[in-house]
């Protein structure tokens, strides 16, 4: 392994973070608060509890995984993306690296920064809610898969795009509704027999739950399922970019 | 000694169809400066390219210090830098991020004092804290040279390097190009600009459609094919080449003040010796004697377009 090569990748990366710091931190600030004034104060004044948790409190895994999934997404997407764009990318090509090693600087750095919004979300649910959590090490470790795997697929789909519609094409059009109806805001036993059943085939109900479970100790599949779940997504990510660096596919002509 | 870059029977086609590369086989030693040069859509980026990693050969193979550029990849692309015909940087970066980069991305451990020198040798070391969209065009083509030098590369591929680049600097440039081969660095280069060819390449390939029209020493090539011209300045002008000379196919020039003989420096003979005897027999008075060799860019320009034998 050239780990060198990895800790430049994950250094040049996370650069283009700092350089916008508080625009990465004041938006999910901005839009947590929102989402508590509409959903908690608005619909949590009708629904009061949801599984015996105070509903401000229940949707908090929810709220913290649509940011997570969303933001790992947009940035790995974008960080891999963007070389190809303007053309870096042939530096990338023509290095002494394989595969793994650029994954792991791009999709790292993708999952880090997903991390540090998951975690400023948390913080700022927790100036609103009475949190406490049930399991935290379960809780540190959904976060992480998610915010890993989630890169993963947001690697894919900036080798994917051809155009920077295409881009935003995949999170709006299929993770966004994937997460609103996976339960984020809900519990699955709320809905009617029918839904509680198509609604199996979303994979990001398994996160969900699993990282609802985390924080209350109750959930909508068995966490067992839950881990499975994200373990196969994982391994399913990272078999699709083998092929594509194996292959060529979009980057090497 | 085995050559430092082998390439065998190498062939491109793209995806539409356009076979880019149609056999190529070229063998580059250690230490040497080989100038490419080659009409626009030649294939000299697309052969570059192939070498480096960047796009995938149809068929044929490179090996690089005896490193198979696919089986071995690591090995061999370790050896080398690229300089893209294109500027491609991160326009939002600093001038020192992006080569130290560079450097981190080879597997190379940090060398501060490295990069300083190289920065300061390609006047960029006062820039270093700027970011690349502040820079001038030639300026971001230095960068990428700092980039490809910054992980200290055995085989440097210099895809157009003074496009673009001011006279002075096309200067510096070949001081670099001439110390880096001094420390022993191989150095293959694309240009439009014969007369850089002409003055720091070793060997000269020239490349049309996709295939190698010839490869050979510089000074070789210049010999080989080159015409020189013979010019007799006379002392007092005459208006018609005298009926002894005829069979000379001379040219009368400066209104009659110098015959102009054209010759090939590979014939057998070159016919001074009759040529000077003649002109003394037709009575004539030399003033001066003189000969000029055509530059490599009239070789190169019969070359392309045919003409040569
Ligand atoms: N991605 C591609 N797909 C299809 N054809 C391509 C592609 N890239 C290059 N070509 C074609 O391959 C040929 C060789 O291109 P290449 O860039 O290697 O030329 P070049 O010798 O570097 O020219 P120049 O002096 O203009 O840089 C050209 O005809 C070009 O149109
Ligand atoms: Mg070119």
């Amino acid at each position: 392994m050239n780990w060198t090569a990895v800790a430049s990748i994950y250094r040049f990366e996370m650069a283009r973070f700092f350089r916008t710091l508080m625009q990465s931190f004041l938006s999910p600030v901005l839009s947590t608060s929102l989402y508590f004034v509409v959903f908690g104060a608005a619909i949590g004044s009708r629904i009061d509890q949801v599984e015996g948790i105070d509903y401000g409190a229940f949707i908090v895994p929810g709220l913290i995984m649509l940011s997570v999934m969303t933001q790992a997404i947009s940035n790995a997407s974008f960080g891999i993306y963007f070389p190809k764009f303007i053309g870096t990318i042939y530096e990338l090509l023509s290095a002494p690296v394989n595969f793994l090693e650029i994954v792991l600087g791009y999709v790292g750095a993708a999952a880090t920064k997903a991390l540090f919004i998951g975690v400023v979300i948390l913080a700022t649910a927790s100036l609103f809610v009475d949190l406490t959590i049930a399991h935290p090490w379960a809780m540190v470790l959904f976060l992480l898969l998610t915010c890993l795997s989630f890169a993963l697929l947001g690697f894919i789909i900036g080798i994917w795009a051809g155009n920077f519609e295409q881009l935003q094409l995949v999170p709006l059009m299929i993770v966004t509704p994937l997460v609103f109806l996976g339960g984020s805001f809900y519990s699955i036993s709320m809905l009617p027999p029918i839904w509680q059943k198509i609604t199996m085939f979303n994979p990001v109900v398994y996160l969900i739950s699993g990282f609802r479970w985390a924080f209350f100790d109750t959930a909508d599949v068995p966490v067992g399922l839950s881990l499975l779940a994200i373990g196969g997504f994982t391994t399913l990510c990272l078999a699709v970019i083998w092929w594509i660096f194996k292959t060529g596919w979009r980057i090497r002509s | 000694m085995p050559a430092i870059l082998a390439i065998r029977d190498l062939r491109k086609s793209y995806a539409n169809g356009f076979e880019a590369l149609k056999g190529v086989t070229l063998d580059i030693e250690e230490g040497e400066i080989l100038a490419l040069l080659g009409p626009n859509g030649a294939g000299k980026t697309t052969l570059i390219s192939t070498i480096c990693g960047i796009i995938i050969p149809s068929s044929g193979t490179v090996t690089v210090g005896g490193h198979d550029t696919i089986e071995d990849y690591r090995a061999a692309r370790s050896l080398i830098g690229l300089v893209p015909q294109e500027i491609n940087l991160e326009p939002f970066e600093t001038v020192w991020n992006t080569v130290r980069f560079s450097r981190g991305l080879f597997g190379k451990s940090r060398n501060d004092a490295l990069l300083e020198d190289i920065l300061r040798k390609l006047s960029l070391w006062e820039k270093r804290k700027s970011r690349i969209m502040e820079l001038s065009g030639g300026m971001k083509r230095r960068v990428l040279i700092a980039k490809a030098l910054s992980h200290e590369p055995r085989i440097l591929f210099l895809d157009e390097p003074t496009a673009g680049v001011d006279v002075e600097l096309r200067k510096d440039m070949w001081t670099i190009v001439a110390e880096l081969k001094a420390s022993g660095v191989t150095i293959i280069l694309t240009t439009h600009y014969i007369e850089e060819a002409e003055a720091i390449a070793d060997r000269i390939g020239v490349i049309a459609d996709g295939a190698l029209l010839l490869v050979e020493e510089k000074e070789n090539l210049m010999t080989r094919m080159g015409q020189k011209q013979l010019e007799v300045q006379l002392t007092t002008p005459i208006s018609v080449v005298p009926e002894q000379l005829a069979h000379y196919d001379l040219q009368l020039v400066n209104g009659g003040d110098a015959l102009v003989y054209t010759y090939d420096t590979r014939g057998e003979r070159t016919g001074i010796t009759g040529l000077l005897n003649d002109v003394a027999q037709a009575g004539l008075a030399l003033a001066d004697v003189q000969t000029r060799q055509s530059s490599l860019e009239d070789i190169f320009v019969d070359l392309v377009s045919g003409d040569a034998p």
